[in-house]
């Protein structure tokens, strides 16, 4: 493309740490998260929002990093895997249930379907059922795990969240 | 890996900056950016300039204007709020299912009502990589000279692909453009044309403000059937519209007017004719739903343009019409 485009100084905020830094135009936030900031935790799948291995959130929502352009979320709040415990001060409920469950084979999948479930069981505050868990996760593929475990995790996890006893 | 082209993105916060940068030669819009960046990493065209749409809160209303009977959607409306809208959910569930099943929740918290109906045509030949078009030296659509589709063809016959859009269309619904010159309503009837390189009367100047769909004047059941391989992420590989007005609030009341609107099939959604044939006949006449499928059967003629093949879609159409039907008269 003959048209010369440089990169612009844009003001991020990640996991609640304020960043600013140079991105191209053409960057989507996967690749900045990924090259620029090093946060490694989303995965790079698909690259064209059939996976959702990229999964973070913006302003709380779960959305592809892969299909957003970098530049389009200056000044909003951008939540990656990295910065799940960090709101917990440590390990997320959802982590530890995930652990327990072997919810995780490979693992490619798993922070995109973290950043799924724990703005699901944000929205839902109470202990989530199987159909709900099934639908949050509808647009995370694992090809391992066959889901069970996950779902079972994630249950586990609201649970223990509203005061129940960890399950396996 | 899948890399966007270079290009440069601008984010104006009001629409008449966006109107202003979109006069920049090739420039294209993104709002929700879940249809045209997979089309660009796809290099399925190399724009020097997008125009996001993410920053102009205007577009993200939904008001209710009884006076006007319509109730007015912002074209940055996502897909989830649209399906979770209250007001939407009352007046056109056969909106809110389609907007709820549009790809998958993450697709649905990003894409927006306008894009979904500003969607690009689909096809199995031109929804590949760069690498892969050029393994059978591209198409009509794509920098080649013929169509996989339609040997011989000179017309380009990708799919509408919109959930949303025959809905629309079946409810009778249009859109609001607006351009540096002023604004114009254009009912969804008229948006499409049959072309698969470019599939709607927008100008390249215009920018689709808000979708308007008139408040119901009587009572009716709606509903929207979508058949893909998996209940998740899948473009539709059928889809239908339906809309029996009646003249009670009843299912054996009559029907004063039978709306049928299918997608899929070409560039642009098909109405579906001699319907009208059906007025005075009560709705859950049995009767209706055979000649409602055989019409949609007899109409409707899918190509190869998606995946799955076209003689078991054509044959699925009338199942899935005739299921849609009847869950709508068991339901009361
Ligand atoms: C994996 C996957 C699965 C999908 N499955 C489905 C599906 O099942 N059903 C379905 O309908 N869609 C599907 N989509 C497509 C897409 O997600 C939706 O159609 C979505 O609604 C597009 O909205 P957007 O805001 O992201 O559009 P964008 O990608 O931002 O824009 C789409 C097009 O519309 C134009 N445009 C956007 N806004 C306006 C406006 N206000 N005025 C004029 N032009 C405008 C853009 O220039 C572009 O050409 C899928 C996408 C992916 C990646
Ligand atoms: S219908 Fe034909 S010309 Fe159009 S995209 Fe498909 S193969 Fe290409």
């Amino acid at each position: 493309m003959s048209t010369p485009v440089h990169a612009t100084l844009v003001q991020l905020r990640v996991n609640d740490r304020e960043h600013a830094i140079a991105v191209e135009p053409h960057r989507t936030l996967l690749e900045v998260l990924r090259y620029q900031l090093d946060l490694i935790g989303s995965k790079q799948g698909c690259d064209k929002g059939d996976c959702g291995a990229c999964t973070v959130q913006i302003d709380g929502v779960p959305q592809l990093a892969c299909l957003t352009l970098a530049v389009a979320v200056a000044g909003r709040q951008v939540t990656t895997v990295e910065g799940l415990g960090q709101r917990v001060g440590g390990c997320h409920p959802l982590q530890d249930a995930f652990d327990r469950h072997d919810a995780a084979q490979c693992g490619f999948c798993t922070p995109g379907i973290l950043m799924s479930a724990e703005a699901l069981l944000r929205r839902v505050g109470r202990p989530v059922e199987g159909a709900e868990v099934r639908e949050a996760l509808a647009g995370n593929l694992c090809r391992c795990t066959g889901y069970t475990k996950i779902i079972d995790a994630v249950i586990d996890a609201s649970r223990v969240m509203h005061g129940g006893v960890a399950g396996a | 890996m899948l890399r966007l082209p270079r290009l440069d993105v601008a984010t104006p916060t009001d629409l008449d900056t966006a109107l202003a940068l979109l006069a920049t030669p090739g420039a294209r819009l993104v709002a929700g950016g879940t249809d045209i960046l997979p089309n660009l990493k796809h290099r399925l065209g190399e724009p020097p300039l997008l125009v996001s749409l993410a920053q102009i809160t205007r577009l993200r209303d939904i008001i209710e204007e009884p006076q006007a009977g319509v109730l007015r959607i912002g074209a940055g409306v996502t897909l989830t709020q649209t399906s979770e809208h209250a007001r939407v959910r009352a007046l056109f569930p056969s909106l809110a299912v389609a907007a709820g099943q549009v790809a998958s929740p993450l697709i649905r918290n990003m894409g927006t009502l306008g894009g979904n109906v500003n969607l690009d045509t689909r096809c199995r030949y031109v929804n590949q990589t760069d690498f892969w078009r050029s393994a059978i030296g591209g198409c009509l659509k794509s920098g080649g000279t013929v169509c996989h589709v339609v040997p011989g063809g000179r017309n380009c016959v990708a799919a509408l692909s919109s959930d949303c859009v025959p809905v629309l269309m079946s409810l009778g619904a249009s859109l609001v453009m607006r351009s540096p010159n002023g604004t114009r309503e254009v009912p969804v009837a008229d948006y499409f044309v049959a072309d698969g390189l470019r599939n709607t009367v927008r100008n390249d100047d215009e920018i689709t403000t808000e979708i308007r769909v008139p408040l119901p004047t009587m009572p009716r059941r709606t509903a929207y059937t979508k058949w893909s391989v998996r209940q998740s992420i899948d473009f539709p590989l059928l889809s239908v519209a339906l809309r029996f007005d009646l003249e009670h609030d009843r299912v054996s009341a009559a029907l004063t007017d039978v709306r049928v609107v299918v997608g899929v099939l070409g560039a642009r959604p098909r109405e579906v004719t001699r319907l009208e044939e059906l007025r005075g006949r009560a709705f859950n006449d049995p009767e209706v739903i055979k000649a409602v499928a055989e019409r949609v059967h007899a109409q409707c003629k899918p190509l190869e343009n998606v995946p799955y093949e076209a003689p078991y879609r054509r044959e699925m159409l009338p199942v899935h019409v005739r299921r849609a039907i009847a869950a709508l008269v068991a339901a009361g």
